[in-house]
């Protein structure tokens, strides 16, 4: 197998072609990490802001938004750790990598034929996954610290002042990269349906991922 | 003898002070009434203190707490911290003091400040949770509360305790229901020595201007009163012996002050927080607009074809 496939990629002809991107597994792994992701960003932006505490309302009110809120932390930070090990080897860093962040521009001017060709994620994708992987470790650490409800006593209170600003802030981080994941994922048509049905289609492949694309013809013939 | 505040009628009183009084209100912006109300204060005078504790228990009492029964620490220290049912404690220091050679026995009566400007309720995100009074009185709310514990975090002094049974935070009312008819607070009420007075800010200055003299005249050279501007000024206020160096006293800070960090918490961040997720949105909105959606041609799907064609 190549650098950039996994186990998980099948080509099946036809018109148009159709490629598998993630399995059941990644894909229920996907939604229960958005899905908690999203259930934070709302129980925590409530308390960030008085503006948004009705937000609270969701939950069940104050005092259930406040209790439940790190409890769904620790299942992301779970959940995302599956992700992060089925995901992380396509993630790394390659020689395009810096050529495409060059190109960048172009992406986003619609010149995207100007952009080197990559491989099953290409550098925006990358510095999502790493950018998240860094945020939830900062976020999980700074969250248990003001978890006072069990442990509170294993800390001191200027500690506590530290951990609560630095969790608002990558908080803001990660709602912020949360944007920007989910913006491309809509402006790049055809995306969704890798997390929702797990395929793509071979012209999404060939003009986003084209040597993820290649790579996997390759395979495909010698199997 | 500070003049005892007359008992009260035994008919029903309207409260002097309610809602209409707020001066500050956690999460929320208020219109500071146009009239302040007299600022009230309390006054410690660490000096004529015995340590008997008439006050803890006038505070439980009127309260209607009960502290779990202990274990003694070898100090006189009983609670041994705050905590939701010692909303004041005694705080016992052996201090030898280095001049005159004696050991002193310092007793500080701990709890709520009633700061002026509280950091408890700059912290709290619930409405309504905390507020202030235009007397000064700085009181929790416990039907808003969500136990978050972000007072105790604001707070420069280390007061608020959350309750392991309710999950609310608690501290000293400065007896906000006694003042409100015209009482003064319980713990004020019961001491013996009248350690404790209240009354109105100014009169409670001038009532320590008179003990600081008094302490002076003994030879307490740097006696004062421990009335912190870094908050604005407390609403309950301390005599103290040696007031150039507070923190003798069981840690009470020199010079305290909302921590930076709480004030880039609370501030700074939320703006900039709440404009950076905003800038970023609506950057992906914009350039929709302009860009249009991103979509696979048919020369893609096309050359995919060729591409996997090859196969089979
Ligand atoms: C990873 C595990 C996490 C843990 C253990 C955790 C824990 C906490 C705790 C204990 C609080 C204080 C309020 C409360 O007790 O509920 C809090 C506040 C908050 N959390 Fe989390 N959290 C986690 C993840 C996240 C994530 C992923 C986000 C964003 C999407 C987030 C956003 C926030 C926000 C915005 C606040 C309010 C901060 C403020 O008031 O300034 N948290 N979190
Ligand atoms: S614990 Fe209660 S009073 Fe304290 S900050 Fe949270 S909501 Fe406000
Ligand atoms: S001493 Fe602490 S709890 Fe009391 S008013 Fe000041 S900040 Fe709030």
């Amino acid at each position: 197998m190549s650098g950039n496939i996994d186990s998980g990629g099948r080509i099946h002809p036809g018109d148009p072609v159709v490629v598998d991107r993630y399995t059941p597994g990644a894909r229920a792994n996907h939604w229960v990490t958005a899905i908690c992701l999203i259930l934070l960003a709302l129980s925590g932006l409530a308390l960030f802001t008085p503006s948004l505490f009705f937000l609270t309302g969701l939950f069940g009110g104050g005092q259930t938004t406040r209790a439940i809120h790190p409890w769904i932390g620790v299942v992301l930070f779970l959940s995302f750790s599956g992700l992060f090990f089925r995901f992380w080897k396509l993630n790394l860093w390659k020689r395009e990598d810096g050529e495409w962040i060059a190109h960048a521009g172009d992406l986003v001017a619609g010149h995207e034929e100007r952009m080197p060709e990559v491989g099953k994620y290409n550098a925006g994708q990358k510095m999502v996954f790493w950018g998240m992987s860094l945020l939830i470790i900062v976020l999980i650490a700074s969250g248990l610290t003001i978890w006072d409800e069990y442990f509170f006593a294993y800390t001191t209170i200027p500690t506590k002042r530290i951990a609560v600003l630095v969790h608002a802030i990558s908080a803001v981080l990660i709602i912020s990269v949360w944007i920007v994941h989910v913006y491309a994922a809509i402006w790049v048509r055809g995306t969704m349906g890798a997390m929702t049905k797990g395929q793509v289609t071979g012209g999404w492949a060939w003009r986003h991922h084209r040597k993820w694309l290649k790579d996997l013809v390759t395979a495909d013939r010698q199997r | 003898m500070y003049p005892p505040l007359p008992n009260p009628g035994t008919g029903p009183s309207a409260p002097k002070f309610g809602e209409k009084d707020l001066v500050r209100r956690s999460a929320s912006t208020v219109t500071p009434p146009a009239q302040r109300q007299t600022q009230v204060a309390k006054l410690i005078d660490v000096s004529k203190c015995i340590g008997c504790k008439a006050c803890q228990s006038a505070c439980q009492e009127w309260n209607d707490l009960r502290e779990e029964v202990g274990t003694n620490d070898g100090t006189y220290n009983n609670a041994h911290d705050l905590t939701p049912a010692s909303l004041t404690v005694m705080r016992f220091t052996e201090w030898d003091n280095p001049e005159t050679g004696n050991l002193e026995w310092l007793i500080r009566k701990d709890g709520c400040m009633h700061c002026e400007d509280p950091g408890c309720l700059k912290s709290c995100p619930a409405p309504g949770a905390i507020v202030q009074y235009s007397n000064g009185i700085v009181d929790f709310d416990h039907t808003k509360c969500i136990g978050c514990g972000y007072c105790v975090k604001g707070c420069p002094f280390n007061i608020p305790r959350i309750s392991k049974v309710d999950n609310k935070a608690y501290k000293c009312t400065l007896c906000s229901d006694r003042v409100a008819v015209g009482q003064g607070p319980a713990c004020q009420k019961a001491c013996p020595t009248q350690a404790i007075v209240f009354g109105p800010k100014d009169d409670m200055k001038k009532w320590a201007d008179g003990r600081i003299a008094d302490l002076k005249s003994r030879g307490y050279k740097t006696a004062g009163l421990y009335d912190p501007q870094g908050v604005g000024g407390t609403h309950v206020m301390y005599v103290l012996q040696h007031a150039d160096k507070p923190e003798i006293y069981a840690g009470l800070p020199n010079n305290p002050r909302i921590s930076p960090v709480v004030e880039l918490w609370k501030g700074l961040t939320k703006y900039t927080g709440l404009a950076v997720m905003g800038a970023v949105a609506a950057f992906g909105f914009v350039h929709h607009m302009i860009a249009g959606p991103n979509k696979v041609s048919a020369e893609d799907e096309a050359n995919a074809s060729k591409l996997a064609g090859g196969k089979s």
